[in-house]
């Protein structure tokens, strides 16, 4: 079967498909529907209440940091989810290849002596 | 008196007082401008921007309910107090914020003629939102301080949705004006277009006399405010040219009627219907 869809991984994205510069003039205002493909994809990263951590929620297209912020309140903020926001262009962020899982990851997963779980605690210690 | 209102074409009672007229005019300028935007729902020329519109135009829909809630409290009061039976009648006995919505003719509409302006493209939807929301802003700063508490306490909820609709939309007028040439051709024209509506609003309606604005220093702003923006964007402003008014005493341009068959449908056609 052909795939007709070819799915990116973060740090995977050709410079044309993340936005980034726009070559052709004409193409910087997208037709109706048609999503917005000239403008680079943001991840955003929203704090749900003070304290805690900014925490990934989703991605979108915009054309700039502000307007990234501006959307990211508008998709992502309706429900009071949020109290701060973070954005970086996506293609920023350089993540590990999902092919490499096996070497990467695997290695881990017999040495469970690395949780530290099998120490003696004295009853003194309340909180570890 | 206070009773300068005449509704030749309806059944439906004089509003008196200038309090109800303001609040009507003020409920009825942000309902048909979230109309307008709502009809961009689905349409946007992306998603994140559909939904941008889309929730402008809940707040929008939000502050209208307010002002139609409370205008209905004072009319049902005033009516009471004067021991009349509501003009209203029958089943429609009491007025309530669907009914100010659903059923009042174009000719008892008071919104401004600029905000039922038909969509046309992205340019002139952004500008007249932010053409109004930068009114907006500056009215409803000295609305907070309102004598009438209600008014008061509506203007300060609203505002913080409104400047965030003025910030959006004054970027977006910046980046199509200051953008590609076709972006910039579509704000000439939306300027062109749109600018023979705004001298309205500065000119106040005998009713608006209870408003405890000063029509004067907002227009002063508004215009300082405007140029600023117009100026980031390599827009013109343009010079004196002809305004058309009307709206805030219910003379429309066409565009209500088709506005109000949409929006008043479903209560005219069955009257009472909930769902």
């Amino acid at each position: 079967m052909n795939l007709l869809i070819r799915k990116f991984y973060y740090g995977d994205i050709p410079d044309t498909n993340a936005g980034g510069e726009v070559k052709n003039e004409s193409s910087q205002i997208p037709p109706s529907g048609g999503g917005g493909a000239a403008w680079p994809l943001w991840e955003i990263f929203i704090r749900s209440k003070q304290g805690l951590d900014h925490k990934h929620v989703g991605s979108l297209h915009a054309a700039d940091a502000q307007m990234a912020i501006e959307n990211a309140r508008d998709v992502y903020t309706r429900r009071m989810e949020g109290v701060s926001i973070w954005v970086v262009e996506s293609k920023y962020i350089t993540a590990s290849n999902p092919e490499e899982a096996g070497e990467l990851y695997e290695p881990a997963v017999d040495k469970v002596y690395r949780h530290p779980t099998f120490y003696q605690l004295p009853d003194e210690v309340n909180y570890m | 008196m206070e009773t300068t209102f005449k509704n030749q074409n309806s059944e439906v009672p004089p509003l008196e007082g200038f309090r109800q007229a303001y609040l009507l005019h003020l409920a009825d300028t942000t309902l048909i401008l979230s109309h307008r935007n709502s009809e961009w729902c689905g349409h946007g020329p992306v998603l994140e921007q559909d939904i941008a519109l889309t929730n402008i135009s809940l707040d929008l829909l939000g502050q209208a309910r307010l002002f139609y809630q409370y205008a209905a409290e004072l009319i049902n009061n005033s009516k009471k107090a004067e021991g009349k039976v509501s003009p209203l009648g029958g089943d429609l006995e009491g007025a309530d914020e669907d009914k100010l919505a659903y059923l009042r003719t174009e000719r008892e509409y008071k919104n401004l003629l600029l905000v039922e302006q038909p969509n046309g493209d992205w340019g002139q939807t952004i500008l007249r939102q932010y053409l109004y929301s930068q009114f907006q802003q500056l009215v409803f700063q000295q609305l907070q301080n309102h004598k009438d508490e209600q008014i008061a306490a509506i203007a300060t909820k609203s505002l913080k949705e409104t400047n965030y609709h003025v910030r959006w939309s004054s970027e977006w007028v910046i980046r199509l004006g200051d953008g590609t040439d076709e972006s910039k051709q579509r704000m000439l024209y939306a300027i062109d277009e749109l600018w023979r509506y705004t001298g309205e609003m500065f000119i106040p309606a005998d009713y608006e006399s209870v408003a405890q604005v000063d029509f004067n220093t907002v227009q002063q702003q508004w215009i300082a405010k405007v140029k600023t923006v117009f100026e980031e964007a390599g827009l013109p402003v343009p010079e004196k040219i002809f305004m058309q008014t009307g709206g805030k005493n219910g003379m429309h341009t066409e565009h209500i009627g088709y506005i109000l068959s949409d929006l008043q449908y479903m209560q005219r056609a069955y009257p009472n219907s909930q769902w």
